[in-house]
């Protein structure tokens, strides 16, 4: 955390035209780890999400990719303040959230929704169908009973289910059809922000399809903005506007979606797609695998300066010592954080040290030794 | 693909008595398996896959389970043997790792130990020698500081490190076949592709023949001399991997191939889709268990296709359509930004 990077933030958006509906700036959500039987002492902290900034506009889908405990889901929990945030702020439609009570967010939580994963564990089994999605109703008194139960008609029709299915139990979908109640219920209050964690990681990829084709003609129809989170970075190819890729709590590239996959920056990136199988086997026989060695080091004692640097095969003692920022790559808002960027042309980039010039230009951090 | 088989599955059947009925969860699958061959099967959750090549093991034991098929391993039937003839050739034969790493090590023993059990168990050797040979074991698989690791508990251990651990018992014993149950689904892709590195070296070092079941195109393409893929506990089409994967034959292949959002293509408009759900394996048609979601459904469908070979030589399929028209009308689903929305 040497750099300051509020600027850098303001940078990390999306040129998609919309109009700015949430930012967030040096998030922060440290997890204590306690010891002791009385006092329970916090004896170190699990660093979740480590100084996160970014911003989203409204319209436009956010991916969010990165390996199991990279933090990706605490910080889509922070974001939607489900969690407490440790520091930072979340601005969402101009109104600072971190800090609001719970009678205070109530409000936000009708723009604001999320869709999880496991559509087993979502729902609640002892509840029909027609209750699950008219809870939020009546909780936020949208109005009488005739129009709730229109409305749970209406939102049932809207996912591809039948309206006569709104006496049934969760146990009596299949897994796909239960994502659509999940998305179904997020729907409920016409949300303008949907944070979907990974929606269709638990269905099989004649399901995930057909979930996704949804995801989509919803945003379409409705104007939803979406943050998605998954692993597979195909799907977050197929569904993003942009891509933010975390690494250990923090962000370590964002770029638009295509120019991901065509241009990496940061070497994770470049690692990160080069390990995904191609279902093509020629191509699949032809291509060099950067396969990284190891695990995931802990968030609790992360490593020092890059904290990508103990596997990165471009690692330099600078990485060790010193926290690169993220520096802007070319005008799209390509960002990554990284001292030793990888596609960059000399013409188009700013110029052989990239590093030292945009963080010149943009972060007043000390100076590369 | 010389000589015998090394493994041989004949019509296997294996159905399960539940209170809704009786679920035919496999419906007369044939497969073989040559000496230091990869095959991939593929297919959805509930196609069959596991529940095949479990029953290949005869890990069910679940007394409401009926088999019917022979299983040949180097000319034995499987199915007739005892459970004691059975455990000699689990590990030492055929061995198995399966998809959670964590539910198949015991907890409470720590991983050296579990690996010298099964040692001891098919080998005449000391305590000393099968420790040694664990650590040898771990140090193969790429275990950092093995002669420490070695006794640790499972859970001191990473998810990727674990399924390490699993395939170093399974080779522990050399055996001949590796049955690998979607040995890469619950971890990251950073980690599959360590574990598919892994997996590639035991198979040229010793020319263990590996049985992938998995539901990753991406995966299969990568690892599979041959590749199977199942719907509704049968198999649809079966061919090398090119032929699967350049001149698929059967609709479900198609529809597979074209719902996934792959890296390596232009980016579609839509992804194509597999309309409506795998069918309900209590009540299946006596037709083609696809037929419900095939869009090229026509009256013979309602009669169920033999897995033939329609076209040449091993790469079987089973479906009625004729080859040419298959041709014609594949192209609509695996690409269908090339004709514009497919829905």
């Amino acid at each position: 955390m040497t750099a300051d990077s509020a600027s850098a933030a303001s940078a990390a958006n999306g040129d998609g035209g919309g109009e700015l509906l949430l930012r967030a700036e040096h998030v922060t959500k440290y997890f204590p780890i306690r010891s002791g039987v009385l006092l329970q002492r916090e004896v170190a902290r699990v660093h979740a999400v480590d100084d996160v900034s970014l911003e989203l506009r409204a319209g436009e889908t956010l991916g969010l990719v990165g390996e199991s405990g990279c933090g990706k889901s605490t910080l889509a929990r922070c974001l939607a303040r489900l969690y407490p945030l440790t520091s930072g702020s979340v601005v969402f439609e101009g109104q600072d959230i971190s800090r609001l009570s719970r009678r205070e967010l109530r409000p936000v939580r009708r723009e604001l929704q999320l869709v999880f994963q496991d559509p087993y564990a979502s729902l609640n089994p002892r509840k029909r169908v027609g209750e699950i999605l008219s809870d939020p109703l009546r909780i936020h008194k949208y109005g009488n009973r005739d129009e709730i139960k229109r409305r749970v008609r209406e939102l049932l029709e809207l996912v591809g289910l039948s309206p006569e299915h709104i006496n049934r139990y969760p146990h009596e979908f299949s897994g796909g059809q239960r994502q659509r109640i999940g998305v179904a219920r997020a729907l409920a209050l016409h949300p303008k922000l949907i944070i979907a964690d990974e929606p269709v990681s638990a269905l099989d990829v004649s399901i995930r399809a057909q979930v996704i084709n949804l995801l989509d003609d919803l945003q379409d129809e409705l104007h939803l903005t979406y943050i998605f989170i998954a692993h597979d970075l195909g799907v977050v190819r197929h569904v993003s506007d942009r891509i933010a890729v975390m690494y250990l709590g923090k962000i370590v590239e964002v770029s638009p979606a295509e120019e991901l996959y065509q241009r990496p920056v940061h070497p994770y990136t470049e690692a990160l797609l080069s390990a995904v199988p191609i279902p093509d086997p020629d191509l699949s026989d032809r291509r060099v695998q950067i396969v990284l060695e190891g695990d995931v080091p802990s968030p609790i004692v992360p490593p020092s300066g890059c904290r990508f640097h103990p596997r990165c095969r471009y690692a330099t003692q600078i990485c060790a010592q010193q926290e690169p920022p993220l520096a802007e790559y070319g005008s799209g808002g390509h960002m990554a954080a990284c001292h030793h960027p990888l596609n960059i042309e000399p013409a188009t980039a700013p110029a052989a040290e990239p590093l030292s010039a945009v963080a010149g230009a943009e972060v007043p951090a000390e100076e590369p030794q | 693909m010389t000589g015998e088989p090394l493994l041989e599955v004949r019509d296997l059947k294996v159905s399960f008595r539940t209170e809704d009925g009786l679920v035919q969860a496999v419906d007369g699958v044939s497969l073989s398996l040559s000496e230091g061959e990869t095959l991939g099967i593929v297919g959805e959750s509930g196609s069959g896959k596991s529940v095949t090549m479990m029953s290949v093991m005869r890990l069910i034991s679940d007394p409401n389970a009926r088999f019917e098929g022979q299983v040949l391993y180097k000319g034995h039937d499987l199915m007739t043997l005892n459970p004691e003839q059975m455990r000699e050739i689990r590990g030492t034969g055929i061995a198995m790792i399966f998809q959670d790493p964590m539910t198949s090590l015991n907890p409470v023993y720590r991983v050296g130990w579990q690996i010298a059990e099964q040692i001891r168990a098919h080998e005449n050797v000391s305590k000393q020698a099968a420790r040694a040979r664990a650590i040898e074991l771990l140090a193969a698989v790429g275990i950092p500081q093995a002669a420490e690791r070695v006794d640790n508990y499972p859970h001191e251990f990473s998810g990727g490190m674990r399924q390490r651990v699993m395939i170093a018992m399974a080779v522990s014993c050399h055996p001949d076949i590796l049955i690998a149950d979607e040995p890469t689904t619950a971890l990251d892709v950073t980690i599959q592709a360590q574990i598919l590195t892994l997996l590639r070296k035991l198979r040229s070092d010793f020319g263990t023949a590996v049985v992938l079941i998995t539901h990753d195109m991406g995966v299969v393409a990568d690892m599979a001399d041959r590749i199977a893929v199942m719907y509704a506990g049968r198999i649809v089409e079966q061919g090398s991997r090119r032929e699967v994967f350049y001149d698929a034959q059967h609709p479900y292949t198609w529809g597979l191939l074209g719902s996934i959002a792959r890296l390596d293509r232009p980016k579609p408009r839509r992804l194509a889709t597999i309309p409506g759900q795998p069918p309900s394996l209590l009540r299946l048609s006596p037709g083609c268990a696809f037929g419900d979601r095939c869009a090229h459904r026509f009256d013979l469908c309602d009669e169920r296709p033999p897995l033939l070979a329609r076209i040449d030589g091993d790469h079987l399929d089973a479906c009625h359509l004729e080859p040419k028209q298959k041709k014609e009308l594949r192209e609509t689903t695996i690409h269908p930004e090339l004709i514009g929305n497919a829905e």
